[in-house]
């Protein structure tokens, strides 16, 4: 898939500086979701975009951190599950569903326990995001090299 | 059967334009949603969930069990996306000769 890299060597160089800045970019917006602008489903289209862009312009075979199809619908799934999870943690806890209260984890004050859930639940919907983006830019790709569109 | 179509079609949009002017002002601070529960939390969002950011607090926790359905229905549709674009034959009928036309 993508055996022909994309870019120059323009491309080449600057992607450089732009794919690291937004996978660190992506978890700063996960991480500063709960008291500024962002969350999870922003960091994961910033996430996705990074390793995105180091799909077109290196080709699929050459970049570093790359995600098989079927390992990247897994994952979308996995990140769902994340969700669930914590929803079910609270439940073991002794509360209701999603009730951040009860997390099965020793904390000083309920505040930092509804944070912790907070950033559980956006660390999901981050790996679900990114890895469907990802699987839909999969599918076209592999549709393209059906039809013979790109080697 | 289309003069009736068209016929229903225009009371209705009689009705909705009719039904406009008993809306409530947007953004109005006396507007009845805006008077139910959006003070309760205004002001208690950051003793409940902890979160500085009314936002963050009300999606992701009094509204934590909508945002998961929501992320459930994200990921299916990539899902079925993904499907419909790779020419999978996962979970279609089996072709016959007699479909094609």
């Amino acid at each position: 898939m993508m055996k022909d890299p994309f870019g120059g060597i323009i491309l080449n160089i600057a992607f450089r500086m732009l794919v690291p800045f937004s996978v660190v970019y992506a978890v700063y917006v996960l991480l500063l979701g709960e008291s500024s602008p962002g969350g999870g489903f922003q960091a994961g289209v910033v996430m996705g975009f990074g390793i995105v862009l180091a799909r077109l312009i290196l080709g699929e075979d050459s970049i570093l951190f790359n995600i098989k199809a079927k390992n990247s619908l897994a994952l979308a799934g996995f990140g769902t599950f994340i969700y669930a999870l914590a929803g079910w943690l609270t439940l073991f806890g002794g509360g209701k569903f999603l009730d951040y209260s009860f997390l099965p984890f020793t904390a000083e004050h309920a505040n930092e326990l509804h944070a912790l859930g907070i950033l559980m639940i956006e660390t999901g919907v981050t790996i679900c995001v990114m890895m469907t983006i990802l699987n839909i830019m999969d599918a076209l790709v592999k549709r393209s090299e059906d039809d013979g569109s790109i080697e | 059967m289309r003069g009736f179509v068209i016929t229903v079609l225009a009371l209705l949009t009689g009705l909705f334009c009719s039904s406009v002017t008993y809306l409530p002002v947007i953004g109005s601070p006396y507007s009845v949603p805006n008077q139910h529960i959006t003070p309760v939390y205004i002001a208690r969002s950051e003793v409940d969930t902890g979160s500085p950011n009314i936002v963050t607090g009300t999606l992701a926790d009094y509204r934590g069990f909508d945002t998961m359905w929501e992320t459930t229905v994200m990921f299916l549709s990539g899902l079925t996306a993904t499907l419909i674009l790779s020419k999978s034959t996962m979970g279609r009928r089996p072709e016959k000769e007699d479909d094609y036309e």
